[in-house]
């Protein structure tokens, strides 16, 4: 399981804009790059990643080779009320790491 | 890049002056180059940014990436980090909820490329 780093407020007051940073460890191999034989690596990569909030998409992002190792994304969203945000990540294998956290808005 | 642009933008011509694309102008590395990309819009439900593209000119392929954002965002403002395979411009054009184009762009100097270790 890859690790995930997701680093947002945990709290935050009603109408807010908070910023959300995010990061999978993935190699993101470009399938431009040859091994040690002289054989093209396969391409293997993130290539979609998405947020939503309770439910509702909040942001979204289409990812292609030239995003770099450990893919590093950081966005913003309103505070609106308390609830689950929802973070997908989507690999050319076609597999989604899922991962969720908590925010408390007053 | 300019046909990846052009099949985004159609026959307009993206106007200059809310999209801000930040990068290091120098970099030692172009494994893991920050970018920035910011557009100045209210981001409201009347008045927002649907969509920031980024291009780069000399890697294999010219799209970078796409960011989907819009009212909910509060700010049109995302940040990654990218792999760029030699000095070159890259270009961040960004689409209003009006069907407008918004773009910027940036030069950037690449001492280490990225994609040549083996």
């Amino acid at each position: 399981m890859p690790r995930v780093l997701i680093n947002l407020p945990e709290r935050a007051t009603r109408g807010e804009i908070i910023e959300i940073r995010t990061l999978i460890q993935h190699p993101m191999e470009t399938g431009y790059r040859l091994d040690g034989n002289g054989a093209r690596i396969p391409r293997d990569i993130i290539n979609r990643f998405a947020c939503t909030y309770n439910g509702e998409e909040v942001f979204r992002a289409e990812l292609f080779p030239a995003i770099a190792a450990n893919p590093f994304i950081a966005f913003s969203t309103i505070a609106t009320r308390s609830g689950e945000l929802i973070f997908s990540w989507t690999g050319d294998d076609g597999q989604t790491q899922i991962e969720s956290r908590h925010i408390i808005v007053e | 890049m300019n046909k990846a642009i052009r099949d985004l933008v159609g026959e307009a011509e993206p106007q200059q002056s809310k999209v801000k694309l930040e990068l290091p102008s120098i970099v030692e590395n172009g494994n893991a180059v920050p970018l920035t990309v910011s557009v100045e819009s209210p981001m409201t439900e009347a008045d927002h940014v649907e969509a920031i593209h980024i291009f780069n000119q000399k890697n294999p392929q010219p799209y970078v990436a796409v960011f989907h954002v819009g009212p909910r965002a509060g700010k049109a403002r995302v940040s990654t980090r990218i792999r760029l395979a030699d000095s070159q411009r890259m270009v961040a054009i960004a689409r209003l909820n009006d069907g407008s184009f918004w773009s910027d762009s940036a030069d950037v100097i690449v001492t280490l490329a990225a994609c040549t270790e083996q």
